[in-house]
């Protein structure tokens, strides 16, 4: 796939050698060698590169590359301590598995160890449970709401102090951009901490004429695409209600949310209201077939998601379900097309593509196709994929090995099946998981690539004509969870909007977050929400 | 059952008495008075139990009945009724008809949707006496027919009223950052499967069809297998009630046998299950799971039923809605 966008930077193999320095944190790398000068890869953009990759000889058009560099701007993670080993967090302390087992988690842009980290088995599970049990039933439900609220803000502010150390161990253990994880995963997180622990006092008020009360233990399983992010939209809420949780992060990314757990540990938090268990998709297993389990959350495939559901189906357990989504991101003819072009970029690109609600499938309207896409190459032009602690890196790693064979294998499907693709012509380096920004034009709704979720940075480009054949396509799927709307009509837009099948819509912008904001899907992109005071049914009964 | 009698006795005589009789029988247009045990009362016509898909009355593809007794009612001993055993082809078509309706129910103005209910309240009071007969017939004392039946168009009424009211409710404005005006709307969420509890055959009934459409959902009700004839009186009031074709729909017959290929059916998006034993429930919630659909189960208790306040919570209405957020772009 790299090979196959030309121009692979000389200097990528230094790269990558002087990035496997960081990875070994608190050592900074010395700052020349870290990263190649980035205009050695980019000092040329090919103009308007024909469909098949290969830049036109030509070298017209866009050409910041030679007039415009970067300096390498690495983030310095030399005050990051990465443990070389972390046990299980259970009843408020640190705790060695029973299973005895350990497992690495490494940098997927070096492919180089972080730390070992414990595998919870059922033993271990049992034991966070009864924990959390415990700790529901002697502190956390008869705690003054006031108090349970002050213990949530505690952990909000930590991880406000401790954003700059949460943002980079993200980006090293999960490979996206720091920019990302400064700017969106980390503030986001501590956010949604903020809120719902305002929330903590106040229940009575969500759901006037109701009498509420919390479920117990929640057991929540969460993804790899944004670690801390996560586990914050499921514990923020469960603790504001009155919970007590069993949390067990994504076996390639669990650093975050073990330092989330030190937070909570040093938050004075009662020990076993929060209980971090690490382990595969057996340990997850094993937490949402626990009997004494409340509430199951869960975040994740749709494949996995039914699975849950079926193994639950019958029980008196809880359930809420964020699973895929292959949304459609369409661009009308009087949309601003510079402005769209930005959130077809971000829309799909934004965290390599891994993302449950990204913009994978482009409808454009048939009128402004040609120059959609003369504007999307061009701006793909300048994306920089690369370091994911270099500030300017715009796309990162990809998180595994495993999800680099999905993407190379759906994407051969789309060339199999006739789709035309174009990748960006960008450098990526030997080492780690890498998959250049891609987009397939000529696509049909039944290419694969178009049905599929991908979970990758690759975009499935699809014609329009009228809006109501907008609206049928983009609703011909399986999944229903966000979509978005370009035009320059506000009532189109909320036409549009309201026809849409998705639980998330968003207009003239795309993948845009907020703890106020409920989020969630239709169909088999799962049901319950997270966010806003809709978040919080998930977590309580109401009578 | 006295008058079935009469007729087979009145029949006998006719054919066997002397031409004069026959005669009289013949030229008067009241019928005649053949013995002194004899009632003078006009023959009754029977009703056809059918179900009710799409709008129209239909009997099972299949061909296939049930045979429900009557108790003794106001004197009249109880007789066996023909009722359709629906088939999981029957489910099938319902689901076309479920589905073909809801885009126009949805799209419906609140208020709009809100006087139709209205409406059915008012055909349901107009047929009180007919539906607590029937549910007199199904083994109910005539006090408590009275009763469910009052209760029954109480509930119609109040869930008229939360038609246009409960998107305020749960709709919200949302304070993010950034140039955008977000909320949150509630939307229906489709084809909605309800099994209906058993007891009360029409509280229970209504009960669980109101909350299901005053969200703008359609829906395919199964019909309590103790009393599926009060299901069907009801659906009449329900044709008469300016309700459009295939918003509700009403299959009578073996509960698993249609709920288990509802529950595979990929146009279902929700299933509500009241009263539905475990093992049941446990089948279809899988079957459910492949297409992710929301699976509600509830069991109250008969009495439960009754309490107004409870049973008119608009977190009834809440099971079976999505929920959409917006993001709206705001600046010049």
């Amino acid at each position: 796939m790299a090979a196959k966008t030309q121009r692979v930077s000389p200097a990528s193999a230094t790269r990558s050698s002087s990035t496997s320095g960081r990875a070994k944190a608190p050592k900074p790398a010395p700052q020349s060698s870290r990263r190649p000068k980035a205009s050695t890869s980019r000092a040329i953009v090919p103009a308007y590169p024909t469909a098949n990759g290969h830049s036109s000889s030509t070298e017209l058009g866009l050409a910041f590359g030679s007039a415009w560099t970067y300096a390498p701007a690495p983030e310095s993670a030399d005050h990051v301590q990465i443990q070389k080993r972390y046990e299980l967090f259970i009843g408020g302390k640190w705790q060695k598995p029973l299973s005895g087992k350990y497992f690495d988690t490494i940098s997927p842009s070096t492919e180089e160890k972080l730390a070992e980290i414990a595998e919870a088995d059922e033993r271990d599970v049992d034991r966070a449970v009864t924990a959390a049990r415990e700790a529901f039933d002697r502190y956390w439900a008869p705690m003054r709401p006031i108090d349970r609220a002050k213990y949530i803000y505690r952990i909000a502010r930590q991880l406000q102090e401790k954003a700059r150390e949460m943002a980079i161990v993200e980006s090293m253990d999960g490979g996206k951009p720091i920019k990302e994880s400064r700017d969106v995963d980390i503030p986001l997180a501590a956010n949604h901490f903020f809120y719902y622990a305002g929330w903590a006092d106040k229940l009575q008020y969500a759901f006037p004429g109701t009498k509420v009360r919390p479920l117990g233990v929640a057991g929540q399983v969460i993804p790899w695409n944004f670690p801390l992010l996560m586990a914050a939209w499921k514990i923020a809420p469960a603790l504001a209600c009155g919970n007590t949780v069993v949390l067990k992060p994504a076996e390639t990314t669990p650093l975050t949310a073990l330092l989330l757990a030190k937070i909570c540990e040093e938050a004075d938090l009662p020990p076993g209201v929060v209980n971090i268990v690490t382990g595969a998709g057996k340990t997850g297993q094993a937490i949402v077939s626990h009997d004494d389990v409340d509430k199951v959350a869960f975040t994740g495939s749709t494949a996995v998601g039914k699975r849950i559901q079926k193994a639950l189906a019958g029980t008196h357990k809880k359930l809420t379900l964020e699973l895929g989504g292959k949304a459609a991101n369409i661009v009308f003819d009087d949309a601003p097309l510079d402005q769209a072009v930005e959130g077809i970029v971000g829309g799909i690109y934004f965290n390599q593509g891994h993302v449950c609600c990204a913009g994978s499938r482009l409808l454009v309207q048939e009128g402004v196709h040609d120059v959609v896409i003369q504007k999307l190459r061009d701006r793909m032009a300048n994306l920089r994929v690369g370091d994911p602690l270099d500030k300017n890196t715009d796309v990162g790693a990809i998180n595994s090995r495993m999800q680099l064979e999905k993407i190379r294998e759906l994407v051969e499907s789309g060339e199999r099946e006739g789709a035309e693709r174009y990748s960006a012509p960008c450098a990526l380096p030997q080492k780690g998981f890498w998959f250049s920004p891609t987009f397939f034009t000529q696509v049909s709704q039944s290419h694969r690539i178009a049905r599929e979720e991908i979970f990758g940075p690759v975009l499935s480009v699809i014609t329009f004509r009228t809006p109501d054949e907008a609206i049928e396509k983009a609703n011909n799927t399986m999944y229903g969870l966000s979509a978005g709307i370009w035009t320059d009509k506000g009532s189109k837009i909320f036409d549009v909007a309201q026809k849409l099948r998705a639980g998330v819509v968003w207009a003239n912008t795309f993948n845009k977050f907020d703890p106020t904001s409920p989020f969630g899907g239709y169909k088999e992109s799962g049901f319950g929400r997270e966010g806003g005071r809709q978040g919080l049914m998930a977590y309580l009964e109401a009578e | 059952m006295a008058r079935v009698r009469n007729l087979s006795s009145t029949s006998v005589r006719t054919n066997g008495s002397e031409k004069g009789a026959a005669t009289k029988a013949a030229t008067s247009s009241a019928i005649t008075r053949p013995s002194a045990d004899w009632e003078p009362i006009p023959l009754n016509v029977r009703k056809a139990y059918k179900m009710y898909v799409g709008g129209a009355f239909i009997r099972s593809e299949s061909g296939r009945y049930l045979q429900v007794a009557e108790t003794m009612v106001r004197g009249e001993r109880g007789k066996k009724e023909n009722i359709p055993r629906g088939s999981r082809k029957d489910a099938r078509d319902a689901v076309l008809a479920a589905h073909a309706a809801w885009g126009g129910w949805s799209k419906r103005a609140a208020n709009n949707r809100g006087q139709i209910l209205y409406r059915l309240g008012e055909m349901m009071d107009a047929r009180s006496a007919e539906l607590e007969r029937s549910l007199e017939k199904g083994g109910s004392k005539a006090d408590d027919a009275v009763r469910e039946v009052r209760a029954a168009i109480d509930r119609t009424i109040s869930f008229a009223g939360w038609c246009d009211k409960y998107q305020s409710l749960f709709a919200s404005l949302n304070p993010v950052g950034g140039p955008h005006f977000d909320f949150t709307i509630p939307e229906s969420l489709g084809v909605v499967v309800i099994a209906a509890p058993r007891r009360p055959a029409l509280l229970g009934l209504v009960g669980a069809i109101l909350p299901v459409i005053a969200g703008g959902n359609s829906c395919i009700v199964l019909a309590s297998e103790d009393d599926p004839r009060t299901a069907i009186t009801f659906a009449e009031a329900l044709a008469t009630s300016d309700m459009p074709g295939g918003v509700v729909n009403i299959l009578t017959g073996h509960v698993k046998e249609m709920l288990v290929p509802l529950a595979r059916h990929q146009e279902v998006a929700g299933l509500d299950l009241h009263g539905v034993d475990a093992a049941l429930a446990r089948e279809v919630g899988d079957l459910g799971a492949d297409t992710v659909k929301r699976v509600r189960v509830r069991s109250l208790s008969p009495e439960k039923w009754f309490d107004h306040e409870a049973t008119t919570s608009p977190l009834l209405i809440e099971r079976f809605i999505e929920l959409k957020t917006i993001w709206h772009p705001s600046g010049a």
